[in-house]
């Protein structure tokens, strides 16, 4: 008899908390995220996902501080926001962690060398606008004899894991009916230290990295790159999917970088220029009508706040890479402007 | 009378004070707490996925890989499928596991041995061995193999000549390696024959020895017996069964005989090194777990001190041994996992290069979490076997 009484309140209890965890669950359904603008601007910094181990994209200077062609891409768009370039956070991350981190969406924008595929672009994210055109090719050791991609069958190759370079070695050896021996790595400071002991015949990657690898090998001329460029491989920032305007606002800055190269504003001459009697010029830097700011939620003269932080495209490419860089000297060749022959080319600003 | 009605009237103990119902509530509280964590972070995945558009289905593992695998126990070609690639990542792994557990094991349990030995440099060497490498963590241990040993091995060209020869460069290393010839099926024929005779003669003289009492050499004969026939079958197949495949220099590596290559050697000297002495402190445990009674009354019955081992001491360490020697063999399999850092392709390594070029990483992560988990309880259930046959036995 007593046990039967005891089961009702014990029933009773049960069901209580039942309905308890079940109104807990209920309620958490309707937290929506805001726009990312306004998550940046709420966090008060820009976070973007780089690197720190590539001369001249993403590197550490002399003073311990992170720069690089990518590194300032990703300052241009804090700068556009905040108008101060400085309020960024930089997250290192190697190859095979791009994706993850993209689709995430725990980074603002993914500026580390990424390569636009179809693939990637359905998966990871917005690709914004190509910064870098870019190739794969191969280094090779100059004593070694060969002296073209061709002659490598039957030898061994260090690649980066998680790469459109490994796929594309792939192909192309297949392709040729070559017979390659592959070693992948993590990370592409062991790539090349294995490519350096011996280990493998070639490295491979986009030959602006092995250019940059080559230029800080203690003899450099020691390494030769062959001529063939095996695939196209176009650099550009990425965005997370699901966020139009801020997807706008990351295109739009760099468009504002390759038109102020074309119209000839540099970081020095900037401010001079905001009552240049260009009205191009003019309503680029916010002096008068308007091409999209508002909608994109940036001041009227974010541009100047842009150029005087970073420069235009070419001062960009040529602070790391150019005549007098602080990385290595790459000609632009593909990454001219349009008005020189090149690939570099933007939609208007109107 | 209705339940309301006889809850209402009820004059007991009021339930909060009620052992038992306290007792269950707080089960059932605990139990919610738990499915309720799980309920948030599963419901927060598939939201945050659906937000992002993520494909969370393993439909994708039919596409094609596209991307190279370094080495592998399976062949395996860059236009096979993302399922095959990953089988290709689980043979790799087993290799290794399979290859360190039995490494680990034999040098583990003679190290074991050796810092019980009376030998006082014997003793501390062990020690010294054990004390140094299991207080390191494996992942710099692997690094240093790797980079620090493996790597700084002479080009391939200037390779080191041992005897054998066997060939040491930076691209590994390469012996000589038994190679079938023609009659090999002939002789494997013989084999079978010799095996079948063994284990018979084996039964046989075990079952003299039983009823006499007097040692019938039941271990030596059969084995002698399995050799002869082995012999006579090597003769009778006219041309040797076995051939030897020599590595020679190629144009850019070394061709023929067997290869083992730096990041695989890397990985198994790292993991067994590693692995062993755990091991070794495992062994020495349990054989101090037996009481010197033991040996000494085995002594005092005029059982030599290799008999006093095998037959007294060695089958009651095994009781106190096997259990963690199982969860050594699981952390080793594990530890397997640490080879992403030095370039082998094992099931952690090829399954990152697919979260990244086939961009679904959930499902991806869940695949290779299901796969450790499947070797690691196969590991368990075969030494569970074990085990049970080596406790205690009532007779």
């Amino acid at each position: 008899m007593r046990q039967m009484k005891l089961r009702y309140p014990l029933l009773l209890v049960l069901a209580t908390m039942v309905i308890a965890v079940l109104a807990a669950c209920n309620g958490d359904d309707d937290a929506t995220a805001g726009s990312r603008l306004d998550t940046v601007k709420e966090r008060g910094n820009l976070i973007i996902a780089g690197r720190t181990d590539l001369a001249g994209f993403g590197f550490l200077d002399a003073s311990g501080k992170n720069v690089g062609f990518d590194i300032d891409l990703g300052r241009a768009v804090a700068a556009a926001i905040f108008g101060d370039p400085n309020a960024i956070e930089v997250r290192p991350i190697s190859a095979s962690e791009r994706g993850p981190t993209i689709q995430g969406g725990e980074v603002d924008v993914l500026t580390r060398n990424v390569t636009w595929t179809s693939t990637r672009d359905a998966q990871w994210g917005n690709y914004t606008t190509i910064m870098f055109y870019d190739g794969q090719g191969f280094m090779v050791r100059a004593d070694s004899g060969f002296d073209s991609a061709f002659d490598l069958d039957g030898t061994t190759a260090c690649v980066t894991s998680g790469t459109t370079t490994e796929l594309n070695l792939a192909d192309f050896f297949r392709q040729n009916g070559l017979s390659l021996e592959t070693v992948v790595f993590e990370d592409t400071a062991s790539v090349y230290g294995a490519y350096e002991s011996g280990r493998c015949d070639i490295a491979t990657s986009d030959k602006s990295q092995l250019a940059a690898i080559r230029s800080g090998f203690a003899n450099p001329g020691d390494h030769k790159i062959l001529p063939e460029t095996i695939s196209k491989e176009p650099l550009t920032p990425v965005v997370p999917h699901g966020d139009d305007q801020w997807f706008d606002l990351v295109k739009t800055v760099m468009w504002v970088l390759i038109n102020a190269e074309e119209m000839g504003v540099t970081q020095a001459n900037v401010d001079s220029m905001v009552s240049s009697d260009n009205i191009a010029i003019r309503r680029m830097l916010g002096a008068e009508g308007e091409f999209g700011q508002a909608d994109l939620g940036l001041d009227a003269d974010f541009a100047v706040d842009v150029i005087k932080a970073v420069g235009n495209y070419g001062e960009i490419y040529d602070r790391y890479m150019g005549p007098n860089g602080m990385s290595f000297e790459l000609p632009r060749q593909s990454n001219e402007l349009w008005l020189n022959g090149g690939l570099i080319y933007a939609p208007p600003l109107k | 009378m209705s339940p309301i009605r006889r809850l209402l009237s009820y004059r007991g103990i009021p339930i909060w004070r009620d052992v038992r119902v306290l007792q269950a509530a707080g089960q059932l509280v605990s139990v919610m707490f738990v499915v309720s964590v799980l309920v948030f972070f599963v419901a927060n995945l598939m939201s945050a996925a659906d937000e992002r558009g993520l494909s969370l289905g393993f439909d994708f593992l039919d596409q094609e890989a596209g991307f190279p695998i370094g080495e592998s126990v399976i062949d395996y070609h860059p236009a096979d499928s993302f399922l095959y690639a990953f089988g290709v990542g689980i043979a790799n792994t087993l290799k290794a596991a399979l290859l360190g557990v039995i490494f680990a094991t034999l040098l583990g349990v003679a190290v074991g041995l050796a810092r019980l030995s009376s030998n006082w440099l014997v003793r501390n060497l062990a020690g010294v061995y054990v004390q140094t490498i299991r207080n390191v963590p494996l992942l710099v241990q692997l690094f240093f193999w790797y980079f620090a040993v493996f790597q700084a091995l002479p080009l391939v060209r200037e390779a080191v000549r041992l005897p054998g020869p066997v060939y040491l460069s930076n691209r590994g290393l390469f012996m000589v390696w038994p190679r079938m010839t023609s009659t090999f099926d002939t002789w494997l024929g013989f084999l079978a024959v010799g095996l079948v005779v063994a284990v018979g003669l084996r039964f046989v003289l075990m079952r003299r020895e039983r009823r006499s009492g007097r040692p019938s050499h039941a271990v030596v004969v059969p084995w002698l017996a399995f050799a002869a026939i082995g012999a006579i079958g090597w003769i009778a197949a006219g041309e040797s069964p076995l051939g030897r495949s020599v590595p020679t220099l190629g144009e850019f590596n070394f061709e023929g005989g067997a290869r083992i290559t730096p990041e695989f050697g890397a990985l198994l000297v790292g993991l067994v090194l590693y692995t062993a002495t755990f091991i070794a402190e495992i062994v020495r445990a349990g054989i101090q777990s037996v009481s010197r009674g033991q040996s000494e009354a085995a002594l005092a019955l005029g059982l030599s001190s290799f008999q006093t081992t095998r037959l007294v001491v060695f089958p009651q360490a095994l009781r106190v041994i096997v259990p963690p020697l199982i969860s050594q063999y699981l952390n080793l399999t594990k530890n397997s996992s640490l080879a992403v850092a030095i370039a082998y392709p094992e099931l952690f390594t090829v399954g990152r290069t697919m979260i990244n070029q086939a961009g679904r990483a959930v499902p991806i992560f869940l695949l290779i979490m299901a796969a450790y988990l499947a070797m690691s309880l196969t590991w368990a259930a075969v030494g569970n076997l074990y085990n049970r046959r080596v406790q205690m036995v009532e007779h």
